[in-house]
């Protein structure tokens, strides 16, 4: 980094470092409901688009931008799917604290 | 066509013995009565046919089947020889055991054991059958324990009643007490002539003369050995002075089971086998001797017996013990062939004897005792009249020259070879067997006139009952009476030229052997009044009952009076049974009480010296090796151990989401980090 | 200049409504400033010249995505949290994770051996829907196709999970309308005058 005004591809690169550690914090440190948990998920593939974007600019290549489209739409799915498991798994307990997900423990 | 002529006459009746033991159950007490009837009669005219072919033909032969014991230079098989001897033998047992089935049926009836009680006889009869055409000895005594084994089962064959159970160990037993002097006598065979094999053992008997045994300082010829350990197991089989015990306590059997097998069948197994073993027998003069000794005297007592009985079973039994007495001590004289005539003769008489008696005590529901019978005659012509063939068959009634019942014939047979003998032991043989004939035609009168003549006997309600109801026999048990009759009277007519032949001679053809000096003293004419006295006696034995009982009943108390102590010896069966108790029975039992109790300190000792320490040592293995070193590092310890780390590992499964996704990252740090340290 | 202006602007403000996301209480509080995250996310896109990417992230993220987390939110009624002090324990653990993280990817970007120069300019006057519309559908076909296979089986996945059948409600049956015969439905009785008919 040379400068830190003169922004960089470490300048976004870091962003979407900082991004997905929050993310993965989030994931670790929840203790309220699964609906964090999954926004938390979000963030972390929002760093990883950031990062694609970042590098298929300053690569002048557009693959990364084409991959960055197909994340999304993953993350989509993921979303969508997550979301819905999360209804059906809210069905029986009434709550979705996390707490009342630990049918694996043991 | 001989061969399966043979084979059937022989083994149709395992074959039934086998349908009716195992398939009683679902053929019901008609099938199994079917099945046996239907093949031994099957058998038994196979051996009227096989008689005729052999006897009167010439056509002897020798079927070997299968190699037995092959054994070192022991070589045994199974085999069947029919020569005159054991065709002879094969008639008499097959025709008596057909009618003895037949009768079954009939007394039997009812019973719950009938398939039972048909497959032990047929079994029987098959046992009998191996011992008579046994090629070797081997298989003879296969033959001879088997019907020992036979006489048991028969025997108790009522096994909720203990009186029959006893009965039937003590025949067993004292059979077997029998069949050990006549294994040792095997052994000894054996051991002199290197095989068991009867060809080969005749064969090398007259060189075998000058051997001896050499016993405690004394020398026994091996021959006399020999024979005397043989004849101590026909003493067993049968029921000779000694090993007699048995056989009136036999009659806890049914009675067909007393009519063939101890009246014409078992019992003669000791007959048989002295007359099979004759070529062994001539060259042992001391076995001789002892035969007839023993023959004439229990021929003697068992008479004597007899007088005093009231059984009606008994008294039939102790005669069949008095006319084996003839038999054996015909054969001790060497007169094989009257004794196996007499064989023939008794086992038809005899077998009428039993299985008319069985009618008598069929039809008073059970009744045996003598003292409550009366009057039966007019009850039941039929048996009557069959009974009084039998008893005069029996006595040895006829007219000389003229016609006799069969016993007349081969009785004399016997007394005359006896007296032509010569020797010491003919002479008392004769003298003692003309008592015994007066005595046999005594107690059989005397049977007959308690049994069938006189008033009713006096009695309780019960017998009165059963008197009262009283009734003829039913055919199936009349005919088979009457087959006999036709026997006891016809046979000794037809038999006494061919039977009483010569040993060489056309009919005998060598199967029995007679030494020349023998021969030669049995063929001295004899007086005319010898072979009338036995005649004599009998009529004066069957007169001097009916004086008595009729004429002069009074005369009885005045005699038991007199002979008192003679007569109380003789109903008490000369208190041989006591004897025998008092010596082997209870030192017996005493020796075993003892051993339990006394030598108990055996016990203690055994206990201090093993089982403590064992005990001690066992309870330090346990506990010390056991628990402390083992447990401790087995289930104790490294289960113990191995559930504690899953307890812990299982820690790490909270089941909590974020706990996971820590892990998650967690591992991807240090990935990361192990990239980043090595690139 | 203006470049890093903005791209500070909607960098700090990315990093701050993300943590907010999961710091507040209320859940859709949280959702709320999932939105902004994505905003700030899509002028950073723009930033970098995928102005194509910036909007779909918009038009999807933001319009769909975020929108379905409000509906799940408003449909469970998910309460806020009660304030709780338990937190305190795995703390240490987690931020030195965190920590142990951030130490390795920076120490990736930040020796990262790339130029600082500002992007190349565009050899054509492509607008970036134009060039991305060129390779999608030529070279990145199969990918492309995929992602809408991907779509359709999170489509029926999220119904297959969800659905409730329910009782007594009135469906069509397509083929036994169309498997209806005419002596199943339809019979002609001739009827007397002034007579009815009987069942």
């Amino acid at each position: 980094m040379t400068s830190i005004l003169t922004i960089g591809l470490s300048h976004y690169l870091s962003v979407a470092m900082i991004l997905f550690i929050i993310g993965a914090l989030g994931v670790i440190f929840n203790r309220r409901n699964i609906i964090v948990m999954l926004m938390a998920i979000e963030l972390m593939l929002l760093a990883g688009n950031i990062n694609l974007v970042a590098f298929s600019s300053y690569a002048g290549d557009l693959t990364g931008q084409v991959f960055t489209m197909i994340v999304l739409t993953v993350a989509a799915a993921e979303a969508a799917i997550g979301l819905a498991i999360l209804v059906v798994a809210f069905r029986p307990r009434g709550t979705i604290a996390v707490d009342a997900f630990t049918e694996m423990k043991g | 066509m001989s061969f399966s002529l043979d084979l059937a006459a022989v083994f149709l009746p395992l074959l039934g013995a086998i349908i009716a033991g195992f398939g009683g159950h679902r053929l019901g007490d008609k099938g199994a009565q079917i099945a046996t009837c239907v093949t031994i009669c099957l058998a038994a005219v196979a051996s009227c046919f096989i008689f005729h072919e052999v006897a009167f033909l010439g056509a002897a032969r020798t079927h070997v089947l299968f190699t037995w014991v092959q054994m070192g230079t022991l070589t045994t098989h199974w085999a069947l020889r029919l020569d005159t001897l054991s065709v002879v033998m094969l008639l008499v047992v097959n025709v008596v055991a057909a009618v003895v089935h037949l009768y079954a049926i009939g007394y039997m009836q009812g019973d719950k054991g009938v398939p039972r009680f048909m497959a032990f006889l047929s079994l029987f009869t098959f046992f009998m059958l191996m011992l008579v055409t046994a090629n070797d000895l081997l298989q003879l005594f296969f033959g001879w324990e088997g019907v020992g084994l036979a006489s048991y089962l028969l025997i108790g064959f009522w096994f909720d009643r203990p009186r029959a159970c006893a009965a039937a160990m003590k025949a067993f037993i004292v059979n077997r007490v029998g069949d050990f002097g006549f294994m040792l006598g095997l052994f000894g065979l054996y051991q002199l002539c290197g095989s068991l094999d009867l060809n080969v053992i005749f064969k090398a008997v007259p060189a075998l003369v000058g051997t001896t045994y050499h016993l405690g300082g004394y020398s026994f010829q091996a021959l006399n050995v020999i024979g005397l350990l043989l004849f101590v197991g026909a003493m067993g089989k049968s029921a000779q002075i000694g090993l007699h015990v048995w056989l009136p306590d036999a009659m806890e059997g049914p009675t067909p089971v007393s009519a063939l097998i101890h009246a014409a069948t078992m019992v003669t197994a000791g007959v048989f086998m002295v007359a099979r073993l004759s070529p062994l027998f001539e060259y042992a003069p001391a076995a001789q001797t002892f035969i007839t000794m023993i023959g004439a005297i229990t021929a003697v007592f068992a008479a004597s017996v007899a007088l005093t009985q009231f059984d009606i079973k008994r008294v039939i039994a102790y005669s069949t013990m008095s006319q084996l007495g003839y038999m054996f001590f015909a054969a001790g004289v060497s007169a094989y062939g009257a004794s196996l005539f007499h064989l023939m003769t008794h086992a038809f008489f005899k077998a009428l004897l039993f299985l008319a008696a069985g009618c008598v005590i069929h039809a008073l529901d059970g009744e045996q005792d003598m003292r409550r019978m009366g009057g039966l005659a007019r009850k039941m012509p039929a048996t009557y009249a069959l009974m009084w063939i039998g008893g005069l068959a029996l006595a040895g009634i006829g007219i000389p020259g003229l016609f006799g019942f069969a016993g007349f014939y081969s009785k004399d047979l016997i007394l005359e070879a006896a007296f032509a003998r010569g020797t010491w032991f003919g002479y008392t043989a004769f003298a003692l067997g003309l008592c015994a004939a007066f005595m046999t035609a005594f107690y059989m009168a005397r049977l007959m006139i308690l049994t069938f003549h006189g008033d009713e006997a006096d009695g309780t309600p019960a017998i009165k009952a059963a008197h009262a109801h009283t009734h003829r026999a039913p055919w199936i048990m009349l005919g088979p009476l009457v087959v006999l009759a036709l026997g006891s009277v016809f046979a000794g007519v037809l038999g006494v030229g061919s039977f009483g032949g010569a040993a060489d001679g056309a009919f005998w053809q060598g199967t029995l052997f007679v030494l020349p000096a023998h021969r030669v003293a049995l063929a001295s004419p004899v007086p005319f009044i010898i072979t009338l006295l036995p005649l004599v006696m009998a009529l004066s034995g069957v007169f001097s009952a009916c004086w008595l009982y009729f004429k002069r009943p009074d005369m009885h108390e005045r005699l038991v009076l007199r002979l008192g102590p003679v007569h109380r010896a003789a109903a008490n069966q000369f208190y041989f049974n006591e004897l025998y108790d008092l010596i082997f029975v209870r030192p017996a039992r005493r020796i075993g009480l003892m051993l339990h109790l006394k030598v108990g300190f055996f016990d203690d000792l055994y206990d201090f010296l093993f089982v403590r320490i064992i005990q001690k040592v066992g309870a330090a293995l346990w506990q010390r090796g056991d628990e402390a070193l083992i447990d401790r590092f087995g289930p104790d310890g490294v289960a113990a151990l191995a559930h504690k780390i899953a307890r812990g590992a299982g820690r790490a499964q909270t089941g909590y989401v974020p706990h996971y996704a820590f892990v998650m990252f967690a591992g991807l740090a240090v990935l990361v980090g192990w990239a980043l340290v090595r690139g | 200049m203006i470049t890093g202006a903005v791209f500070y602007m909607f960098a700090l403000a990315l990093i701050f409504s993300a943590t907010m996301t999961l710091a507040v209480r209320q859940p859709v509080h949280a959702v709320l400033f999932l939105i902004w995250s994505f905003f700030n996310a899509a002028g950073l896109f723009l930033n970098l010249g995928a102005e194509f990417l910036a909007f779909i992230l918009l038009i999807v993220y933001i319009g769909a995505v975020a929108v379905l987390f409000l509906f799940v939110v408003m449909m469970l009624n998910v309460k806020g949290d009660k304030p709780t002090r338990k937190r305190a324990k795995a703390m240490p653990l987690g931020l030195s994770l965190g920590a142990a993280l951030l130490m390795q990817m920076g120490a990736v970007v930040w020796t990262w051996p790339s130029s600082p120069l500002p992007p190349p300019a565009a050899t054509e006057a492509l607008t970036n829907t134009e060039a991305l519309g060129r390779v999608l559908y030529t070279t990145y076909l199969y990918p492309f196709q995929i992602c809408g296979l991907i779509l359709l089986v999170a489509m029926i996945g999220a119904i297959v999970l969800t659905l409730r059948h329910r009782e007594g409600t009135k469906r069509q049956n397509v083929w036994m309308q169309l498997g209806r015969e005419r002596e199943d439905v339809l019979e002609i009785c001739h009827v007397k005058t002034g007579e009815g008919i009987e069942r």
